[in-house]
């Protein structure tokens, strides 16, 4: 492997592991603050995919379609979490397991009836539709860059949230000790709420950047979801910054096991996540 | 330290500190538990002596310190480890197995000092030894009227004596009790003492107890924890009479924790 | 317990599933076939599940490893003895379940039904990516295995009433090792693993060698379903290890009612059941299948942790002291 090309697989694990980061992130701190297992996490990417897919048909434009599609994730999210999540927080793995493998079924199914089975692609912006010339024969597409530059902003963000803002402190008084909050006087189903519906939002944005890289089509989600559960158990649960690095590792494990060992490269990310849990069963930044 | 006896020493803890982050929930605890003996551990609510019990148990890894169990160092054992050397625990929480019957309980108990797992086809309702052993267990902790009862349904009391069966039939020399009147009337904490004094004659015992009458009653030693420290050793008289000890916990105890 | 009570309904079950080959029609033959297998794969994922507490949510990779191991093991123009290749493949499916217990069993919970889940992932994509599974079509399985001892043949698998009966009696029989092995020492352990495994660990047990066993036993009772699977279909895809294999197993299980063998049974005839009903009223049978699971975990009062009790009383026709 050349350089150029060595670079160029680089920002690829960069922007791929970043990407999962958002779905990770919320999927984390479901887990970490309301102990909820949540098997349709993948179908919010899914969903965001389809979001971008068809909101790009109506508007032309995907930056009108993320700017209209992340409220309406943020809406659902709250909704579901009204509707179906709120009477889990009390229940046991196996019964979140049973209601959230049912919603993924409803939800591909809805999928096939609303948009059909078929595999769409969907227009990068104008704007963003170049590239960057590495070397002489090399170039690297500035979409792939931008996702890159979004996915870090908003890393930062969250963690200017998490740690700066009254909102973070709850969140990690909530991760830490829940009945600490509840003596406080805080209203922890709100909590629960905005992070819930924060977590629907990652994972829909970030369907809905990767749309035009990876194009939309059924069961998108499950292959996400069973990464992001990859992620977590290597950063540890609940930890967003363990997410941020198992995620980066990921995207660098499967990008050059590509690259490496094609036949293998299905299950390189795997072993890392078995060597992990050899080394630290409860993650590698698990708290305490 | 006064009292010296010629007695077999089974446990032997050597400054225990257990840090949980930055709080310190135990710090330079020593304890020694000799056999025929009552050790007491006392002090107010969040003094450390659950903690201190989890150590013992190996439920809880120490931060630093060493325990002993008749000469040998066991602080790296896990619980199931030292539950196999000859150290039993009861919890605070009552802790059965509810749906099982009395009897399946202590036999489960009693079936982990042989443990067959290669045997799949024996059926374990059929291990006598197990079986006459569990009742003997049984009857020795006073229960011997609910052998066959769903053990959800005993009473609070039974429950804890359930417990001491349970512990009973793992052949354990140190018995580890946390609180095992917490909850009961008088008349069944009467009779949990008789209980504690007759498994007295050939094991040692460390209790957790809060019922004043009760510790005064069985108490051969007694340890006063306060604040995590260890704050006097000693008989139940040196204690009854010790000053620190009526300013920091029999006397003023509502102004002294916070 | 009340032997004769339930043994009854047992026994009239098993007669009138025997008398489906009676019919003739092989279309029903190896539909009711189809579903015994899955009700061996159930039973194994109970004890799991029901029985040791621990929920595995990669239950379908052993099943697939066995299935895929006939496939490769039997040569392609004539039949493997069946005396070679139904224990090589169960072996393999134990064997994968015993590595792979040794990882996630160091985790429990959420990690628990996470890593099983991945690590049944990464057995999926072995066979999906590498030459050795065929890549997504799958692998054919031209003739199978011949069940001749010597030259003697007891029965013959290619006959579709033979092998009906061969894999009824293969769930007879699992349904009483299982039975047996769950009044053994090492059954009662794993139901107080399951009660309160911490409490087992101060009693002094284990618990780790017992929750291996279980799982490799469990993986290769599962194998053994996987091996029946490929033998009556006579192909197998990827798609067996998949993920909703491993929820449909699962759905079986709780169906029938945690913690109970011939709930097991039943629950994964109450899922086939389902299914063709569903899809006989719409093409869109996901979404009734969804509704129905979603409402079943939302309206039960006191979750599913009272139904195996009402169904077992139900079953057993009393109380099981």
């Amino acid at each position: 492997m050349d350089f150029a090309s060595f670079l160029i697989q680089t920002l690829n694990s960069l922007q791929y592991g970043l990407l999962l980061f958002l779905v990770a992130s919320g999927l984390t701190l479901v887990f970490g603050i309301m102990g909820i297992i949540n098997l349709a996490h993948g179908s919010f990417y899914m969903i965001g995919a389809y979001l971008a897919f068809v909101l790009t048909s109506a508007t032309g434009s995907l930056v009108l379609a993320v700017v209209l599609g992340i409220p309406l994730a943020l809406a659902f999210g709250a909704f579901l979490e009204w509707a179906l999540f709120s009477h889990l927080y009390k229940r046991d793995h196996l019964e979140q397991v049973l209601l959230t493998y049912g919603l993924i079924l409803i939800f591909e199914q809805l999928r096939s009836l609303l948009v059909g089975d078929d595999v769409h692609g969907v227009a990068i912006p104008a704007f963003l539709d170049a590239s960057i010339q590495l070397t002489e024969v090399m170039s690297y597409p500035v979409y792939r860059l931008a996702i890159s530059a979004i996915c870090i902003v908003l890393a930062v963000a969250l963690y200017y949230l998490i740690q700066r803002t009254r909102l973070g402190m709850m969140i990690r008084a909530g991760n830490d000790d829940r009945g600490m909050v509840e003596a406080l006087g805080i209203n922890i189903n709100m909590i629960y709420r905005v992070v819930f519906a924060l977590g629907v939002a990652l994972a829909a944005l970030a369907g809905m950047l990767a749309a035009p890289i990876s194009s939309v089509f059924p069961n998108m989600g499950s292959h996400v979801l069973i990464i992001s559960f990859v992620i977590v158990v290597i950063g540890g649960i609940g930890s967003v910054w363990g997410a941020l690095v198992a995620a980066l590792i990921v995207g660098f494990a499967d990008t050059f096991g590509k690259v490496l060992v094609p036949e293998l490269s299905g299950i390189v990310v795997y072993v890392v996540m078995a060597v992990v849990l050899l080394w630290r069963p409860e993650g590698i930044l698990k708290k305490g | 330290m006064s009292v010296t006896t010629k007695n077999e020493v089974l446990l032997q803890a050597d400054k225990l500190t257990r840090r949980f982050g930055g709080l310190v929930a135990n710090q330079d605890i020593s304890v020694t538990l000799e056999r025929q003996m009552i050790h007491v551990l006392l002090g107010p609510n969040g003094a450390g002596k659950s903690t201190c019990i989890n150590m013992l148990s190996g439920d809880l890894p120490p931060s630093e310190g060493r325990i002993h169990y008749l000469g040998r160092d066991i602080t790296a054992l896990t619980a199931a480890q030292r539950s196999q050397v000859g150290i039993g625990r009861s919890y605070q929480r009552t802790n059965i197995f509810p749906q099982f019957t009395v009897l399946e309980n202590v036999r489960l108990a009693a079936q982990s000092r042989r443990q067959q797992p290669w045997r799949l086809f024996s059926k374990a309702m059929e291990q006598k030894w197990a079986l006459e052993k569990a009742r003997a267990c049984i009857e020795e902790a006073g229960l011997g009227k609910r052998v066959d009862w769903v053990s959800g349904v005993l009473s609070h009391g039974e429950q804890r004596q359930l417990e001491i069966a349970m512990v009973l039939a793992t052949d354990a020399q140190v018995l580890l009790l946390d609180e095992p009147l917490a909850g009961m009337g008088s008349e069944e904490s009467a009779s949990m003492v008789e209980v504690l004094k007759r498994l007295r004659q050939t094991r040692g015992i460390l209790l957790v107890e809060h019922d004043m009458d009760a510790v005064f009653a069985v108490a051969d030693m007694i340890t006063v924890m306060v604040n995590g420290q260890l704050l006097e050793c000693g008989p139940p008289a040196q204690i009854k009479a010790s000053v620190a000890v009526q300013q920091a916990y029999l006397g003023t105890e509502d102004s002294f924790h916070v | 317990m009340n032997a004769n009570a339930s043994l009854i309904p047992k026994l009239v079950a098993l007669a009138i599933v025997a008398c489906v080959p009676l019919s003739g029609e092989s279309f029903y033959i190896e539909m009711v076939g189809k579903v015994l297998v899955m009700a061996i794969f159930a039973m194994s994922l109970d004890l799991l599940v029901g029985f040791t507490g621990l929920v595995s949510f990669g239950h379908a990779a052993y099943f697939g490893i066995a299935a895929y191991a006939v496939a490769i093991l039997s040569p392609e123009y004539e039949a493997a003895s069946l005396w070679y290749v139904l224990p090589a493949s169960v072996g393999l499916s134990a064997l994968a379940a015993f590595v792979i217990g040794l990882f996630v069993l160091r985790t429990k919970g959420i990690y628990f039904i996470m890593v099983t889940l991945a690590f049944a992932q990464m057995a999926y994509f072995i066979f999906h990516d590498t030459p050795l599974g065929g890549g997504s079509d799958g692998k054919y399985l031209n003739n199978k295995p011949s069940a001749s001892i010597f030259g003697w043949e007891p029965f013959d698998l290619t006959n579709e009433v033979h092998m009906f009966y061969f894999v009824l009696a293969v769930l007879v029989l699992v349904y009483l090792f299982l039975a047996r092995v769950l009044q053994s020492p090492f059954g009662r352990v794993l139901v107080g693993i399951k009660s309160n495994e911490h409490r087992m660990q101060s009693l002094g047990y284990y618990t780790f060698r017992y929750k291996l066993g279980a799982f490799t036993l469990a993986g290769a009772l599962g194998g053994l379903a996987g091996f029946l699977y490929a033998v009556l279909s006579g192909f197998v895809t990827p798609e067996l290890l998949s993920w909703h294999e491993s929820g449909n197993v699962l759905l079986m299980v709780i169906l029938g009612g945690m913690g109970n063998l011939a709930g097991a049974i039943a629950g994964a005839f109450a899922f086939e059941a389902m299914r063709e009903i569903f899809a006989d009223i719409t093409k869109y049978w996901q979404l009734l299948m969804g509704g129905v699971i979603v409402a079943v975990v939302l309206f039960l009062p006191g979750g599913l942790a009272g139904v195996p009790g009402r169904i077992k009383r139900a079953l057993q026709g009393g109380d099981a002291k």
